[in-house]
C-alpha cells in the first residue's frame, strides 16, 4: 500500500541501525508512549536489533488498557439493561470488568455491537428510535474528534436516544506523572504520532524544557520508530532536550485545528482515573455542561459499583516504565491474553500482551 | 487503538449533513468522515482513524524521506556496505 510499505524497507532499517550504533556511547532509557508503537516494536523485533545500551520502556499509551475498572463495570451494567443497544470499539469487549466482560453480556443476550466509527452508533440510534443507544467513548486525543462528532451529530439530528459513557484520557498529564515520580527512569520519549496529528506538539514543549527530556514525535512503521530512536539518542548524547517531529508526513506543530475546536465544544478537561496508575488531575475528557443530556452515566442509574482488581498485577509499574512484563510472577501463567488479570494484558497494544504474543513465554 | 492508515480519496459526498469520502486503501474502499479536513480533495491521501480523516498526508515530506533514504543507500553502496535487500530482510514482521 502506498505510503506504508516504503516505511518498512529493510535496507534503510539496517542503515538507521548503523547510525544508531554510531551515535550511542552510553546507556539510555527511552519510552515509546503509544501502544501501537509498542506493538510494532515487538512485532518487528526492534528491541533486539538496537544496541543493548538502549532500553525501550513501554508507556501508558493504550487507552483500552488504562480505562478504569469502574467505567468498564458501568458499561457492563448499562449494556445488560433491556432496551439498550450498547455500541463499542471492538477492543473493549474482552476487557475484564470485576465480574465479567462485555462479551459475556452479549452471550447472556445483551445487545452489544461493535462499531468501527462512532457515527455508526449514531446511525443505530436513528434507525432504532424505540431503543437507547449507548456508545463507549474511550480513547486518547486521536479518537476524541470522532467521539465528539458523534454527540454533535446526534444533537444535529435531534436524537434523544443516543448517549455516551465518556472515558477519554489525555497524554501530556500522564507523561508529567511519569517524569515527576522519584522512581522515574525515562530519559527520552517517542511521543504518539497520531495523538500529535490531532493536537500538534506545542503542548509538549514546556514538558521537554521543565524535565530536560527530549521528546520526538514518532510514527508507527519500523523506519519511523528507528528514526525516532536515532533522533532521541542524538539529543541525549548531545545534551539537548527539544521537541522534534519525526512524523512530518502527518504531524504539524499546531495539529488539526478544526478537530481541536470540536473536542473543546463537546468535551471539557476533567480529572480521570487511569487503570494501574490512579487518578491524574486534568487528564481526561468529560462532556461539556451544554451536552450533559448525552451523558449515559446520568441517564442510566447504575448502582454504586464496587471494583475488584487482582493484587498480583504489576501493570501500574509496567505502564510507568519501572518494570518489564516478564518481571511479573503472573505473566504467562495466571495472566495471559485469554485470561488477563490487568491493564497491560487486556488489549493487543498493552505491553504485556505484546510481549506475550511476539516474545512468547518467559524462559 | 490510535492506529490510522493512509488511503487515497476517490470520491467526496455529503451524508446526513456531514462531508464524507470514499477512500482507497490499496484496493479496499472504505468511507470516512472528512469534516476535520475542509481543504481535502479527490486524489489526496488522508490518514484515517475511527472513521474520521485526521490529516492530509504531506506527500512532499514523505518524498523528502524517500530522497534521504535513496542517498543513504547510494552512499552505503559506494562504501561497500552489503545491503540485505529483499532476500535477507534485516527487519520483517513476525507474522
Amino acid at each position: 500500500m502506498k505510503y506504508l510499505e516504503e516505511f518498512r524497507d529493510p535496507d534503510v532499517a539496517r542503515l538507521y541501525l548503523e547510525q544508531i550504533e554510531a551515535a550511542v556511547t552510553r546507556p539510555w532509557k527511552i519510552m515509546e508512549v503509544c501502544g501501537g508503537q509498542t506493538h510494532a516494536i515487538m512485532q518487528y523485533g526492534i528491541q533486539e536489533l538496537i544496541p543493548d545500551m538502549i532500553t525501550l520502556l513501554h508507556g501508558p499509551g493504550c487507552p483500552v488498557c488504562v480505562t478504569p475498572l469502574e467505567q468498564i463495570d458501568k458499561a457492563i451494567a448499562i449494556a445488560g439493561q433491556p432496551g439498550v443497544i450498547f455500541a463499542s470499539f471492538g477492543d473493549m469487549l474482552r476487557v475484564p470488568g470485576s465480574e465479567k466482560d462485555l462479551f459475556a453480556v452479549k452471550a447472556e443476550g445483551g445487545d452489544v455491537r461493535v462499531v468501527y466509527s462512532p457515527l455508526d452508533a449514531v446511525r443505530l440510534a436513528a434507525d432504532n428510535p424505540d431503543r437507547e443507544v449507548v456508545f463507549f467513548a474511550i480513547g486518547f486525543e486521536t479518537t476524541a474528534p470522532a467521539n465528539a462528532m458523534a454527540v454533535k451529530q446526534a444533537a444535529a439530528l435531534g436524537l434523544t436516544n443516543f448517549s455516551e459513557i465518556v472515558s477519554h484520557v489525555l497524554v501530556p498529564p500522564a507523561l508529567e506523572v511519569i517524569l515527576a515520580s522519584p522512581e522515574n527512569q525515562v530519559q527520552g520519549f517517542l511521543a504518539a504520532g497520531h495523538v500529535c496529528t490531532v493536537m500538534g506538539y506545542h503542548e509538549y514543549e514546556p514538558i521537554a524544557a521543565r524535565y530536560s527530556v527530549p521528546i520526538v514525535v514518532t510514527g508507527f512503521e519500523p523506519l519511523d520508530i528507528l528514526e525516532g530512536i536515532l533522533l532521541a539518542i542524538r539529543q541525549l548524547e548531545e545534551g539537548r532536550h527539544e521537541v522534534e517531529n519525526q512524523y512530518r508526513r502527518s504531524v504539524r506543530r499546531t495539529g488539526n485545528e478544526p478537530a481541536q475546536a470540536m473536542i473543546g465544544e463537546v468535551y471539557r478537561v476533567v480529572p480521570r482515573q487511569w487503570r494501574g496508575i490512579g487518578e491524574i488531575p486534568d487528564s481526561g475528557l468529560g462532556l461539556q455542561p451544554a451536552y450533559a443530556a448525552y451523558d449515559a452515566e446520568t441517564r442510566f442509574k447504575v448502582d454504586t459499583i464496587r471494583t475488584r482488581e487482582p493484587e498480583v498485577c504489576i501493570s501500574g509499574e509496567v505502564l510507568q516504565g519501572w518494570k518489564k512484563p516478564p518481571d511479573c510472577p503472573a505473566f504467562g501463567g495466571d495472566c495471559t491474553p485469554e485470561t488477563p488479570l490487568g491493564a497491560t494484558m487486556v488489549s493487543a497494544e498493552g505491553a504485556c500482551a505484546a510481549y506475550y504474543r511476539y516474545q512468547g513465554m518467559p524462559t | 487503538m490510535c492506529l490510522a492508515i493512509p488511503g487515497r480519496v476517490v470520491e467526496v459526498y455529503e451524508e446526513a449533513g456531514l462531508p464524507m469520502g470514499r477512500l482507497d486503501y490499496g484496493g479496499v474502499i472504505h468511507q470516512a468522515c472528512l469534516a476535520y479536513l475542509p481543504e481535502i480533495k479527490v486524489g489526496d491521501y488522508a490518514i484515517v482513524h475511527a472513521g474520521f480523516a485526521i490529516s492530509i498526508l504531506n506527500e512532499e515530506e514523505a518524498q523528502k524521506s524517500f530522497e534521504i533514504w535513496a542517498e543513504m543507500i547510494s552512499k552505503a553502496d559506494e562504501a561497500g556496505i552489503p545491503l540485505t535487500g529483499e532476500s535477507q530482510p534485516a527487519i520483517e514482521p513476525s507474522e
